[in-house]
């Protein structure tokens, strides 16, 4: 069952973070992807963006965060998930603004932030790509009960990356509330964005 | 052309290719199309094989001479991880279909010898085990696409 009470925050926190939502929830959201709410920690993480900038987990609050780990010599299931995601970015209308796609590479040897740039931009303006040193993205990773392993390379030197393919939802509080499939519908991402963006909304 | 002569000309296209018809001759392919990514970065490419022949074909590979190397993978995803491998063939079995599409089975591109953008037309050249092939055009797509795009397009 799921734990109605992990949404009703401290009132104290509300306040701080600025955040009058409405005041406690006694019913969660209706949400239809998996509901991570309260088992996974808070969006946190300290790498470099596709702009070569220094970014933490804390620059993202205030948007909700489509969290993704892939690299960008992946030519099928990677940019396939960014493929649909775009979509439901696009089918969100004007509130995607409020939310951003965060694309984490698990290969940092080969995807430097100029690649990345031009890669998540080929996908969508709301995807950005985030990198740092192994330890780093391992770090993140492992925050997430994610992985990912290097493969053994072929003989000019190409070589693949298994990884995890969950995508980690966040909400504008940085907390952890939903977990995807790159298989999800797009329907049900869609639905459940919509809730997590639209704060305004009366439950 | 007269049906008598039918036969004949059945007849003498068994012979040539050896008393066989060519896996390639009854193999045909539709929604072709390469998934551009930016740069150099290997792109997939993607089709659905129909194969009309009480035989079953194997595809093996492709070539293309806009890109220094194509290879036939699968990408699956087992306990959450997305995996990609190289694979040798994939069936198309007789009087059916195989789909090279996302998530499974693909032919990745790499090194292109030009940049191929979107709104291209790639021919790429389908190898069998039988050593026949099939010259098919892809349509060139954008990344964010999420199929072969157009009015025939699968969703």
């Amino acid at each position: 069952m799921k734990p109605r009470h992990l949404l009703c925050l401290p009132l104290l926190l509300l306040l701080a973070a600025g955040m009058l939502l409405g005041g406690c929830r006694s019913e969660p959201l209706p949400l239809r992807l998996t509901d991570i709410s309260g088992h996974m920690p808070d969006l946190d993480f300290k790498l470099t963006d596709d702009n070569g900038k220094a970014v933490t987990g804390a620059d993202y609050r205030g948007k909700v965060v489509l969290l993704y780990f892939g690299y960008t010599h992946c030519p099928d299931v990677c940019p396939l998930t960014l493929a649909h995601l775009h979509v439901v970015m696009q089918r969100l209308g004007p509130l995607a603004d409020g939310a951003r796609i965060l694309f984490v590479s698990v290969d940092p040897a080969r995807d430097t932030p100029a690649v990345m740039h031009a890669y998540v931009n080929a996908f969508d303006k709301r995807a950005v790509g985030l990198m740092g040193s192994a330890r780093a993205v391992e770090a993140l990773s492992k925050r997430y009960r994610s992985a990912f392993t290097r493969e053994p390379g072929n003989a000019d030197g190409g070589y693949e990356v298994s990884h995890s393919s969950a995508i980690y939802i966040f909400d504008r509080d940085g907390k952890a509330r939903l977990l995807a499939t790159p298989s999800a519908s797009q329907d049900d991402l869609v639905h459940d964005l919509h809730l997590l963006l639209d704060t305004g909304a009366t439950p | 052309m007269k049906p008598t002569r039918w036969p004949f000309l059945l007849a003498g296209l068994l012979l040539a290719s050896g008393a066989q018809a060519a896996a390639a001759d009854h193999v045909h392919a539709s929604h072709a199309w390469i998934r551009v990514l930016p740069g150099d970065l290997p792109a997939g490419a993607y089709v659905t094989l129909h194969n009309d022949s009480a035989q079953p074909a194997a595809l093996t590979g492709a070539s293309s001479a806009a890109y220094a190397e194509v290879m036939l993978h699968h990408s699956s995803t087992a306990g959450g991880m997305s995996r990609m491998s190289m694979v040798d063939t994939l069936t198309v079995p007789a009087h059916g279909e195989a789909e090279l599409a996302p998530a499974g089975y693909h032919l990745m591109l790499m090194k292109a010898k030009t940049p191929v953008k979107p709104g291209d037309t790639v021919p790429l050249t389908l190898k069998f085990s039988d050593g026949s092939t099939l010259v098919t055009d892809f349509a060139a797509r954008p990344a964010n696409a999420v199929d072969a795009g157009g009015p025939h397009a699968d969703h």
